[in-house]
Order: structure tokens, then C-alpha cells, then sequence
């Protein structure tokens, strides 16, 4: 037996792969290239050996700086394409093998030439800008004027006495507009103004200021402006208002001034002459067309110089990025004594040393170096990173395993397991054919567009059901053969394998529900009779059927986490392991629920009608007594009596034997050490700093023992209440099938009794909609969640550490997932 | 024990307390400061500072840095903390974080006031303002000409409006003048927003009052120390300081007839929670006291974050967030000048 079990053949994602510590010997020159191979090959996670050292005291801190400017010049670059609204057409055609110098004075070229086109297209922008306010100015003040004319020669004579003497004005404005003439408001009254435009927001608050500012003596008018104007700040479009104030003395306008300069109101001169003013507003109009054609073909410049980088842009990005992470690794390595080579340590997959030996030799070559590079084994202290070889299919199940706890090295791994067990038990809550399909057909459509969701950016909750596609496929596939076995499509029950076996007792069938059918023929030869549907005996029929079969895959799932626990135990070597730890917990389940799920099954082949329940516990209560009626097989009684002797031996031989077994060991162990031993090996260590040694650790019985018993009672309870919580596959089974049936009856077919069209279709949208919503996502997601507990909680506390690290390699295609 | 506000304070104040702690974890620690304090270049800082919590702040600044920039990205990153939780903050959370803003504002209106005064620019004025104490018409300061002016044209509209009635005057202005202006102001805004948090009650207050009295306590010791030698009288000096904190009153009395700094000494020595503070320096020094006030306020803030249920945390997390600032821009200085000998004089660890 032994034997054969050391002969199977291996499992590939049973245990993590092999690894190996290495160190590598790089001479300078090729150093760069090495790592840079090993990148693409990625399957070599290096240890930082400098980590005491803060980033910028490393060797390649100027390199990691320049990568870093060149990232924040393409990002700048990214920016503004984007914000140019082209699209990066990502064309991997041009492969033009730049190197980092040239690319770099290129980037540089590139940043300087675009900001320069930025800032004389702003000034344009800006110009343009002002001539278009003053416009709109001109159009809406202009109307003030003249409108005011006519009340402002009746008011000018109330202001008569307050007028300051005014024979002339100096221009207002700072604009480029100098040479358009000021208004000179001048008429007789000395009545002034001042007009220009100003954000929509800020209006009230400055009409308001003014107003304090001249004590009220001002007239403020106000139009809205007909365009949305950018604001050369943010870039953005505002609402602006065009304003006239009027008002009368010197004082008054400095203040004015100021004011609307603290607002960023731009004040534009608008000549009271109407001749004047159409003369102005069509130079205005002029100039604004000549600007926009500049304005168009600076755009169409900018958008083709653009376009050039964009075409080259993510090769750039990738290049770069790449570079930076190959430095941020050269930076983990270590000078040798001579600062003529550089020194790595790291972790490899040992399948992995001949392609790592062969790139590194691939390096050698092609920087023409005089030295090889040395790669050689080394031992290390530090246990080895995990690394599961996935493909698409069983990634998600190992991610599923993984997100419990990353498997020690070597440990075995249960996402072997998992695969198949995980939507199954999922299934068993969920068998519903109908919904399956429903699941199937999800599932199918994600896989078919694979190739394209895959290339994708995918929001959060798409990613994830993404990532799960082969687990929603064999979920469905598995809740299809549930659904069947349970004979239930969207609920209703169908006569798929045959007729039923039973037929009601007159041809009325009038008491079918009443007093029952009668069994005519043999049994429905797949799953549940459709009969039992709607009768009185439908649910306690089902629920035994469902509780028991729970407790049959539960008992089956936790023998074979603790059948697990032994292949770790031969694996590394640990007979006290099996000794009193597994035999034992074997012994105490089996002889407790194992028994349980033989009765069950001699239950179900035999037809027997005793109370399993009562077994059970009258078991425990009074082991002597004689059973009765509910006894099922000859010599239950002293069998009973034998497996309640069996379970409360087990229980003394988990707990006691290991602690004090390994207080022997441990003693012994240093009996033998003589004084010499024990300082050649001291004096290693200190020859030695951080090199691989075994470093014997303390042994505190105490501790030893405290973890021992708690072990045990953890998995004396656990059985008990592990084999409880399956009947969880019990429950949500019932849960979903009653819920499906409820919409179905009270929505469904309530619906359709009427002979309304409208009320008829209305139950099908709340039919359609409950199943989709709370019955495909809510109870998928529940019966998911519940599966997912069975596997973390009541099958791997069996067997699992999960106290491992995950295999890091550095690799480029990771780096480009990274991004993602 | 502080009522009930552990029932009741998760309801509105919950996540934004979630949030104040998850920035404060994001200070920088003293093995942060050692190694910005070991950098040569200020693109060593930028870069490690791109390792921390100010990183997208800081990586898109191209490459020859000065320090202004520095702080300013620095700064941004707190406004715009402090933006993102007034924005969450329902009543009387949003006042409480409005009134801790109040103090730059005083300090921006006292800036642009002076500015003016000696004839700089606005815009130039404008970009030197601390943008947690800007408001819409800060601009329009320029305007005014005397301090009625200045109330009645622009402050009439910010909250400061009601710490001005002590100093309506119809004086020019000039730089004494806006100098007790500023701690006019100052004195009326801690003793309001000291009222405000004793309204509060519960821990707040406790808190709170606290911290306040800490930093009233330390403004008179500096009006103290600054008005040594000037001629602000007595009585003047004594109605700049604040009627609360841990020297009121008596200790005020003392304070306004010192006349020179080991008199200031004396006097604070005789505050058990002070002495601490004073023994450390040596007699007649006053450089290092700034120092050892900000270690003390430091220490102060960081406990009260041993407390849950209190706003005191957002009080203390943008002083802290300030001081961290001080603490960068000083080390960028001090390594853009290449005075590395110094580095540590000014630097408070917060952690």
C-alpha cells in the first residue's frame, strides 16, 4: 500500500514547484542585459540585498531618476493627446529600435516643441478671446448707450452738482486693444462709465462691492453674454456678463478700476458714437476671422505633431517602463569585493535553470563580455516562495485558494480539489436546470469573447466575473445535473426519464393530494419523481433526502482534508504526525459521523424506517441499551459500543503523546552535542552573518503543549459543528427552490389565470425580473459565498497552513499587467 | 462618561473621522524624516516623497525643483483633503472645520494689507496667501485705505466681520497698526471659536480647550516677547491677550509688565505644564523657543488622538499636516542651500 502511494505519479498542481536559491555573478558590463533577458524569460524573483539602503542611495539611483523624467514626459505627452481628443492608435508596426539615450533627447525635443506650440497657441487663444469679449461688448453696451440717452439727459442734470471736471480720460484698459480709441464719455455731465465683462458667478458679489465701494452713487447695467467664452485658466467654458457702469468723478473710477481688476473683470472701451462703434465693431469682426484661421491651422499643426508621437507612444511607455523596472532590479543587486561585478541572489524554479542559464548565456554573448556569468546554487535559511504552474482554466480555482492563504512550500495544494468539489457543492445549493442554463449560457458567452474581453479594460464587477468564467462554467454545468436530479426547471417538474411511479387511485384523481397516490411501477429511473411535487409529503420527503445527502458529502469532503494531512505527513517526513495526530482524528470522525453516514446509506438501500436521530443520540445516553425497532442490522449494538470506545480513546491519544514525544526528542537531541560541536557551529554563524544556517529554536514544553491541546479540541468540537454546518448545502438548497417556486406560482401563473393581456405581460417582467436579479445574481452569489466557506473553513483547517508567500518572479509581462 | 456621543457621533461624524485617521497614518514618521534629511539634491526629496502619500502630487513636476513648488504641491494635497471632507460634513461639523481656517485667513488679510501698503503687487500678494484662508473678495482688500474702509468694503461679508468690532478705527494703516489689527483679530477668533467648542460640548470641548488654551497661552508669550522693546503699551499688550487658557488671568497680569525675556521666564515658570518648555533653553534665549512650543503642540495633538468620538482629530490633523509641511519646506531649504549642518534644528518629528 505504501508503496504504491509513493509510486503514483506526480500531480502537477498538488505540490508547488521546486525552488531553488541562487546567486549570480554578473560581470558590469553585461549586467544590464542579463537582467534585462531574465525579464522577458521571468522566472527569477530576486531578494533585495540592499535593503537597508533608502532609494536614493542606491547604485542605479540615476538611471531610476532618468526613467522616471522620461515616464513623466510621456505621461505629459499622453495627456495631451488625449486632451487633443486623438485617439493613440496603438500600431506596434514601427518597431524602431531606439535606444534610451536617443529616445530621451527625443522625449525632450518632443515636451520642449509642443510646450512652445502651447504657449503661442494660448497667446492666440488669449487674443482671440479678448477680441471676442470686446465684441459681445461692444454689441450689448452699445444698446445701454442708447437706450440710456434718453433718461441720462434728465438725470445728468440732478448730478450736476457733484460732477467732477473732466476734459479727458485716460485709457482703461491693459489689453492689446490700445489702439482702439477710448471711449470718452464726455458728455455734458460729466456722466462716465466704464463697460467690459465679467464671469456670471461673480456678478452679484461685484455689483454689489461697487455699490459699497461708491456709496451707491453708480448705475450698474448688466446682459448676459450670447457665447460661452474659455476661461484661459482652467480652459474651461464660462458663463459671462457683459456690464456697463456708470458713474461720475475721478475718485470713483481708480476705485471702479481696482475693483474690477481684484474680480478679473476685463473692461473693454466702447465709444459712445454710434458711427464710431460699427466702425470698431468691424474691425473686430475682421481681425477675429484672420485669428481664427491662425488659431485653426496652429491647431492642425499641434494635432499632426501629435499624431506622430502617438504612433509611437505605448512602445515608448513600454520601453521605458521596462528600463525603470530593469534598474529598480539592478539596484537589488550587490557590488562584489572588486566593484568589477555585481552580485544577485533570488529564488528559481529548478525546471526553470536551464532556460535562466541560457539566457544569462545569451547575455554574455551579446555584450561581448570577457567573463561568463556565474549562477550557482546556494542553501538558504528561508523557506521558498510558492509557485503553482496555473493555466487559464484552474487560475481562478487556485485564486480561489489563494485568498484563504498562499500555501506553504510544498504543502499539498486543495485547489486541486477544488476544482471539482467547489461547484459542485455550489451546485447542490443552486440545482435548478433552468437557472442553470441560464448560468451556462453566461459563462459560454464569456468564454467565446475570451480573446476580446481579455485585451480589455473591464469595470471591477465584469473583471471578477471574468476572472471566474471556467468556475461559472462548471458551477452551471454542475447545477444542471443538480437541477435534474432534483427534477426542477425554473421549478416546475418534468417527466424527462419516463413516467412517474405513481398514478392516483381513480380515474377522478379527485383525492390525490388528500389521502396520496399509489405506487404502480418501478422507481423514477434519474433524480426525484415529478409526483412528489405539490403533495403533502413534498417537503419532508426532500428535506430528508437533501439533509442527509449534506451530511454524506460533508463527512466524504472532511475524510479526505484529513486524508490530505497524511500525504503531507509522508511528504515531509513527519511520522509523528501520522502517528497521533492523523490516525486518531480519523478514527474519532469515522467512528462518529463515518458511522452516521453507514446508516444513512444502509437507510436508503434497505428501506428501513428507524430514527436515525434516535440512534444517534441513545448512542451516547446508554450505549447497553437495547435498540428496538430502530435497530437496522445485526450486531449494531456492540459495534456502537466498540466505535464509542474507539472516539473516546482518540481523544487522549491526539492530545497527550505528541508534546511529550517531542520533549524527548528534544532532549535527546542534546544529549548527545558535545561542547565542541556547539562552538564550531557558533563561530559559523558569527563567520557568517545572513548566510543559511539552522538556527535551533528554544523548546518551551509548555507552549508545545498548549498548542497541542488546543489542536485537539478544536478538532473534537469541529467535527461536530463542521458536520453541522454542511447541512448549510441542506438549507440554501430548500431556500432557493421554494423561492423559485414562489415566483413561479404566486407570479407567474397568478398572472396568467386573467385573461388580460397587460396583467398577463406584467407578471412575466416581475417574473423575469426576480429570476434574474434575486434568484441568478443574489443566490448565485449566496450559494457562492457558502461554497466558498465549506472549502476555506470546514475541508482546509483539516490539512491547510496557507502561511506560505507567493513566487514573485521579476517579469516584464507582469510589469505590463501591472499598468492594467 | 462624556454623555452620550459614542451613541450618536458615528451617525453624521463616523466615516469623516474614518477618513482623518487614515490621513493621519499617512504622515510622514521619522524614519521618513531621516531619510528626506540624508537627501543631497531636492530631486532626492521628490523622489522620496513620490514613495509616500504625497506621490501623485509631486510626480508630474519636471525636474529642476525649487522649494516653492515643493510646498505648494505639499499644501495642495491638504486643501484638498480639507476640501473633500467639508464637503462631507453635515452641521455642526462644517463650522467647527470652517473655523480652522479662520486663522489663515486672518493671516492672508493681514498679508495682502501690508503688501499693499508697501506698494506690491496683488496677483504677487495673491499667490503668497495661504489658499486654506482665501475668500471670494480677498482681491478687493487693495482697495481700501484705512480699517473702517477695510471692514465695511470687503470683511463685511467674511466670517471675520464680527472679530472686527474691537478694531474699527479710523487710523491709517500701517504696520504697527495691522500688526495689532492681526492679533486684535487673532484674540477675537480663538476666544470665539473656544465659545463655539464649549457649545459643543462632550469630548470636543475637552479637548479642544485644550488645545486652544495651548495655543492662546503660547500667542501672548510671543506678543510678550515681540512687543519687548516697541511702544505698545501695557494696557495694550494686555488686551491682545485672550481671556482663556492656562495663564488667564493672573498670569496675563505678570506677562504684560515683563520687560524682557528672562522676566517672560520667570513668569512661565510658575505653569507646572510650561516649565518643561522653559527649562530647556538656556537664560536669554528665545531662538529655540518656537522649537520647543511646536514640539509641545506636536505632542499635544498627537493625544488627542488617543481619544474616538471628538472633532478635536480634524484640529489636530491640519496642524499636524502643517507642521509637516514647515518641517518639508525646511529640510528643502536647508538642502537647496546646502546646509545640511542645520537640518535638524527646525524639525519637529510628528511620530
Amino acid at each position: 500500500m505504501m508503496q504504491w502511494l509513493k509510486n503514483l505519479p506526480e500531480m502537477d498542481l498538488m505540490r508547488s514547484e521546486k525552488m531553488t536559491f541562487v546567486q549570480l555573478i554578473i560581470p558590469v558590463e553585461s549586467a544590464h542585459r542579463a537582467v534585462s533577458y531574465l525579464g522577458e524569460l521571468g522566472l527569477l524573483q530576486f531578494r533585495d540585498l540592499n535593503d537597508d539602503k533608502s532609494p536614493f542611495q542606491r547604485t542605479f539611483v540615476n538611471q531610476v531618476k532618468r526613467c522616471a523624467e522620461m515616464s513623466r514626459k510621456l505621461r505629459f505627452l499622453k495627456d495631451q493627446i488625449n486632451k487633443a481628443g486623438l485617439l493613440s492608435s496603438a500600431l506596434p508596426t514601427l518597431q524602431s529600435d531606439v535606444d534610451l539615450e536617443a529616445l530621451e533627447s527625443q522625449l525632450a525635443d518632443h515636451e520642449h516643441e509642443l510646450i512652445e506650440m502651447n504657449a503661442n497657441s494660448e497667446k492666440l487663444q488669449q487674443t482671440y478671446n479678448e477680441l471676442l469679449e470686446f465684441k459681445m461688448v461692444l454689441q450689448k453696451a452699445g444698446s445701454f448707450l442708447i437706450s440710456g440717452k434718453s433718461y441720462e439727459s434728465a438725470e445728468g442734470r440732478e448730478l450736476d452738482e457733484n460732477v467732477y471736471p473732466s476734459d479727458y480720460t485716460e485709457s482703461d484698459s491693459t489689453s492689446l486693444l490700445e489702439q482702439a480709441t477710448q471711449s470718452g464719455p464726455s458728455n455734458s455731465s460729466g456722466l462716465r462709465f466704464i463697460s467690459g465683462i465679467i464671469p456670471k458667478s461673480k456678478v452679484l458679489f461685484f455689483e454689489r462691492m461697487l455699490f459699497r465701494a461708491t456709496r451707491g452713487n453708480l448705475l450698474f447695467n448688466q446682459a448676459p453674454a450670447d457665447e460661452l467664452i474659455m476661461d484661459h485658466v482652467s480652459s474651461e467654458m464660462v458663463e459671462k456678463t457683459i456690464f456697463v457702469v456708470f458713474f461720475s468723478g475721478e475718485q470713483a473710477k481708480t476705485k471702479i478700476l481696482k475693483i474690477c481688476e481684484a474680480f478679473g473683470a476685463n473692461c473693454y472701451p466702447v465709444p459712445e458714437d454710434l458711427t464710431k462703434q460699427t466702425q470698431i465693431t468691424q474691425e473686430v469682426s475682421l481681425r477675429l476671422s484672420e485669428l481664427e484661421t491662425t488659431l485653426d491651422v496652429g491647431i492642425r499643426h499641434r494635432n499632426a505633431a501629435l499624431h506622430s508621437i502617438g504612433v509611437h507612444l505605448s512602445i515608448w511607455m513600454n520601453m521605458v517602463k521596462k528600463e525603470k523596472a530593469v534598474f529598480d532590479t539592478l539596484n537589488m543587486l550587490n557590488f562584489d569585493v572588486t566593484k568589477k561585478c555585481l552580485v544577485g541572489e533570488g529564488w528559481c524554479p529548478i525546471f526553470a535553470k536551464p532556460q535562466i542559464q541560457e539566457a544569462l548565456q545569451r547575455a554574455t554573448f551579446d555584450s561581448n563580455s570577457q567573463i561568463g556569468i556565474i549562477f550557482h546554487v546556494m542553501d538558504s535559511v528561508e523557506s521558498p516562495p510558492t509557485y503553482f504552474r496555473t493555466n487559464t482554466f484552474t487560475n481562478a480555482y487556485q485564486e480561489i485558494v489563494d485568498a484563504y492563504g498562499v500555501a506553504k512550500y510544498q504543502e499539498a495544494n486543495p485547489a486541486v480539489y477544488t476544482v471539482i468539489t467547489f461547484p459542485f457543492l455550489f451546485a447542490v445549493m443552486f440545482g435548478d436546470w433552468g437557472h442553470g442554463i441560464c448560468l451556462l449560457l453566461g459563462a459560454l458567452i464569456l468564454i467565446a469573447r475570451e480573446g476580446k474581453l481579455s485585451s480589455q479594460k473591464l469595470g471591477s464587477f465584469m473583471e471578477m466575473l471574468f476572472g471566474g468564467r471556467y468556475v461559472l462554467l462548471l458551477m452551471s454545468l454542475f447545477s444542471i445535473y443538480c437541477g435534474l436530479i432534483y427534477n426542477e426547471f425554473f421549478s416546475v417538474p418534468y417527466h424527462i426519464f419516463g413516467g412517474s411511479a405513481y398514478r392516483c387511485r381513480d380515474a377522478s384523481c379527485s383525492d390525490a393530494y388528500t389521502v396520496g397516490l399509489i405506487k404502480y411501477r418501478d422507481a423514477y429511473p434519474f433524480g426525484v419523481d415529478p409526483s412528489w411535487r405539490g403533495s403533502r409529503s413534498e417537503l419532508p420527503f426532500l428535506n430528508s433526502l437533501k439533509m442527509k445527502m449534506s451530511i454524506l458529502f460533508g463527512v466524504a469532503q472532511m475524510n479526505l482534508g484529513i486524508m490530505l494531512s497524511y500525504f503531507n505527513s509522508i511528504f515531509f517526513n513527519n511520522s509523528l504526525d501520522i502517528r497521533y495526530q492523523f490516525i486518531p482524528q480519523m478514527i474519532f470522525l469515522n467512528s462518529l459521523f463515518g458511522y452516521l453516514s453507514l446508516l444513512i446509506i444502509i437507510k436508503w438501500c434497505t428501506g428501513s424506517q428507524a430514527d436515525l436521530y434516535h440512534v444517534m443520540i441513545y448512542m451516547f445516553l446508554s450505549p447497553f441499551d437495547d435498540l428496538g425497532e430502530n435497530e437496522l442490522f445485526w450486531g449494531q449494538r456492540p459495534l456502537q459500543i466498540l466505535l464509542l470506545l474507539s472516539a473516546l480513546v482518540a481523544v487522549p491519544w491526539m492530545l497527550f503523546p505528541k508534546p511529550f514525544i517531542l520533549r524527548k526528542l528534544h532532549a535527546e537531541r542534546f544529549q548527545g552535542r558535545t561542547y565542541g560541536v556547539l562552538r564550531s557551529s557558533e563561530m559559523d554563524i558569527d563567520s557568517e552573518p545572513g548566510s543559511a544556517r539552522h538556527h535551533e529554536e528554544e523548546f518551551n514544553f509548555s507552549e508545545v503543549f498548549v498548542h497541542q491541546m488546543i489542536h485537539s479540541i478544536e478538532f473534537v468540537l469541529g467535527s461536530v459543528s463542521n458536520t453541522a454546518s454542511y447541512l448549510r448545502l441542506w438549507a440554501l438548497s430548500l431556500a432557493h427552490s421554494e423561492l423559485s417556486t414562489v415566483f413561479y406560482e404566486k407570479v407567474l401563473l397568478l398572472a396568467w389565470g386573467y385573461e388580460n393581456i397587460l396583467i398577463r405581460m406584467v407578471g412575466l417582467a416581475v417574473f423575469a425580473f426576480a429570476t434574474a436579479f434575486i434568484l441568478l445574481m443574489m443566490e448565485t452569489l449566496s450559494a457562492f459565498l457558502h461554497a466558498l466557506r465549506l472549502h476555506w473553513v470546514e475541508f482546509q483547517n483539516k490539512f491547510y497552513g496557507g502561511d506560505g508567500y507567493k513566487f514573485k518572479p521579476f517579469s516584464f509581462a507582469a510589469l505590463a499587467d501591472d499598468e492594467d | 462618561m462624556y454623555g452620550f456621543e459614542a451613541m450618536t457621533f458615528n451617525i453624521h461624524g463616523g466615516y469623516l473621522e474614518a477618513i482623518v485617521r487614515g490621513h493621519r497614518s499617512g504622515l510622514l514618521t521619522a524614519a521618513d524624516y531621516n531619510n528626506l534629511c540624508q537627501c543631497e539634491t531636492l530631486d532626492d526629496i521628490k523622489m522620496h516623497l513620490t514613495a509616500t502619500e504625497y506621490g501623485p502630487y509631486l510626480q508630474n513636476e519636471p525636474s529642476p525643483l525649487h522649494t516653492t513648488t515643493i510646498v505648494e504641491k505639499c499644501t495642495l494635497k491638504l486643501v484638498d483633503e480639507y476640501k473633500h471632507m467639508l464637503c462631507q460634513a453635515t452641521e455642526p461639523m462644517s463650522t467647527f472645520l470652517e473655523y480652522i481656517t479662520y486663522g489663515h485667513m486672518i493671516d492672508n488679510v493681514v498679508l495682502i494689507v501690508t503688501g499693499t501698503l508697501h506698494e506690491r503687487d496683488v496677483q504677487e500678494l495673491l499667490e503668497k496667501c495661504h489658499p486654506l484662508g482665501m475668500f471670494d473678495s480677498i482681491a478687493t482688500l487693495a482697495v481700501a485705505q484705512n480699517m473702517r474702509e477695510l471692514y465695511r468694503l470687503v470683511l463685511v461679508d467674511t466670517p471675520l466681520a464680527p472679530y472686527f468690532s474691537e478694531c474699527i478705527t479710523s487710523e491709517d494703516l500701517d504696520d504697527m497698526n495691522i500688526e495689532i489689527m492681526r492679533n486684535t483679530l487673532y484674540k477675537a477668533y480663538l476666544e470665539d471659536f473656544y465659545q463655539f467648542c464649549q457649545k459643543l460640548g462632550g469630548a470636543t470641548a475637552e479637548i479642544m480647550s485644550d488645545l486652544l488654551a495651548f495655543e492662546a497661552d503660547r500667542r501672548a508669550v510671543n506678543i510678550t516677547i515681540n512687543s519687548i522693546g516697541t511702544e505698545l503699551t501695557r494696557d495694550d499688550r494686555r488686551k491682545l491677550y485672550s481671556s482663556f487658557g492656562l495663564l488667564y488671568p493672573y498670569g496675563h497680569e505678570e506677562l504684560a509688565v515683563c520687560e524682557d525675556i528672562d522676566q517672560v521666564r520667570g513668569v512661565m515658570e510658575k505653569y507646572p505644564p510650561y516649565q518643561p518648555i522653559f527649562s530647556k533653553l538656556s537664560y536669554g534665549e528665545s531662538q529655540m523657543l518656537d522649537k520647543a512650543f511646536y514640539e509641545e503642540e506636536v505632542k499635544r495633538l498627537c493625544l488627542s488622538f488617543e481619544q474616538q468620538f471628538h472633532y478635536g482629530v480634524f484640529f489636530a490633523y491640519m496642524r499636524l499636516k502643517e507642521q509637516e509641511i514647515r518641517n518639508l519646506m525646511w529640510i528643502s531649504e536647508c538642502v537647496a542651500q546646502n546646509q545640511k549642518s542645520r537640518v535638524h534644528d527646525s524639525v519637529v518629528f510628528i511620530f
